[in-house]
């Protein structure tokens, strides 16, 4: 399905993959009484968070995301992905996420999907600073040609 | 034995969901950033169907005592709006616009872009352990 207008858009697969994404946090919320927030989650598995979530428990969640993500993959549709060309983005940018999302208590995952949906003034203002300033990044990276 | 179940299938269903939605591929995600350009909204969707089914579970959770499976909830309780939040916020922005990736699509792309996602991901937990040498 397509939008009008935006014609790379895939709204309908979004809106299914956001479906599938609420459940997962929702399952993680009701079941484990915990947020499925990303950033942390991965920080614990490497030893690099304090938190009363077991280890093991952490790396279960993000080998259950790579076993996701190749079920999609191998039994409906192959994923779609264009990487940066230029190693030097996926450096700095990965420098930056690893330390701001430390900082900031949260990325995507946590603030954006857990903290909106609990109506969270501090997710609120997280999410929307974190748009914000990817917006004014890639608009800087167009103006020097760093697109792919 | 039900905390790594819980996991494992938070996990894969969130993975899954990532795939679907095309959030794997950084370049629809910075498609997404790119209001001044070829604007991409898939973002928005995939945002819109999470956060439904996560406030429905918000609503659940209040009615709740204690998770199914664990003895309490372990939920943020700070409110706090400070310089670190704002200041990591804007930080993580920057990182995800330039890369196109956050934390989840990184470690999912594993498997379709080995080595350019493991070099995120490892540049990713370098950052990491900075913060924490830091002490902020």
């Amino acid at each position: 399905m397509s939008l009008p207008g935006f014609p790379d858009a895939m709204p309908l697969e979004g809106f299914v993959g956001g479906l599938l994404i609420g459940l997962a946090a929702a399952i993680m919320l009701l079941g484990s009484g915990r947020i499925a927030g990303i950033s942390g989650i991965a920080a614990r598995a490497f030893g690099l968070a304090k938190s009363d979530q077991p280890v093991p428990i952490a790396w279960f969640f993000l080998i259950g995301l790579l076993i996701g993500a190749l079920l999609i993959d191998t039994f409906v549709a192959p994923i779609q992905s264009t990487f940066p060309s230029s190693p030097a983005l996926l450096i700095a940018g990965g420098l930056i996420v690893g330390f701001g999302t430390r900082m900031g208590s949260g990325c995507t995952s946590g603030h954006g999907v857990c903290g909106l949906s609990r109506l969270s003034p501090r997710s609120l203002f997280a999410t929307a600073t974190f748009i914000a300033s990817g917006m004014v990044t890639v608009a800087i990276t167009n103006m020097f040609g760093w697109t792919w | 034995m039900r905390q790594p179940t819980i996991s494992l299938l938070s996990g894969s269903l969130f993975g899954g969901g990532l795939a679907i939605s095309g959030m794997m591929d950084p370049k629809r995600v910075r498609g997404f950033l790119d209001i001044f350009g070829a604007w991409d909204p898939t973002l928005a969707f995939v945002m819109g169907g999470a956060i439904l089914v996560m406030a429905v579970a918000w609503l659940w959770q209040r009615r709740l005592s204690k998770p199914v499976f664990a003895a309490e909830f372990s939920l943020p309780a700070t409110q706090l709006i400070d310089r670190k939040l704002i200041g990591g916020a804007i930080l993580f922005g920057v990182g995800w616009g330039l890369a196109g990736l956050c934390p989840g699509p990184a470690i999912g792309a594993l498997i379709i872009e080995p080595v350019y996602a493991a070099l995120f991901i490892g540049c990713m937990l370098v950052g990491m352990a900075l913060h924490r040498l830091a002490k902020l």
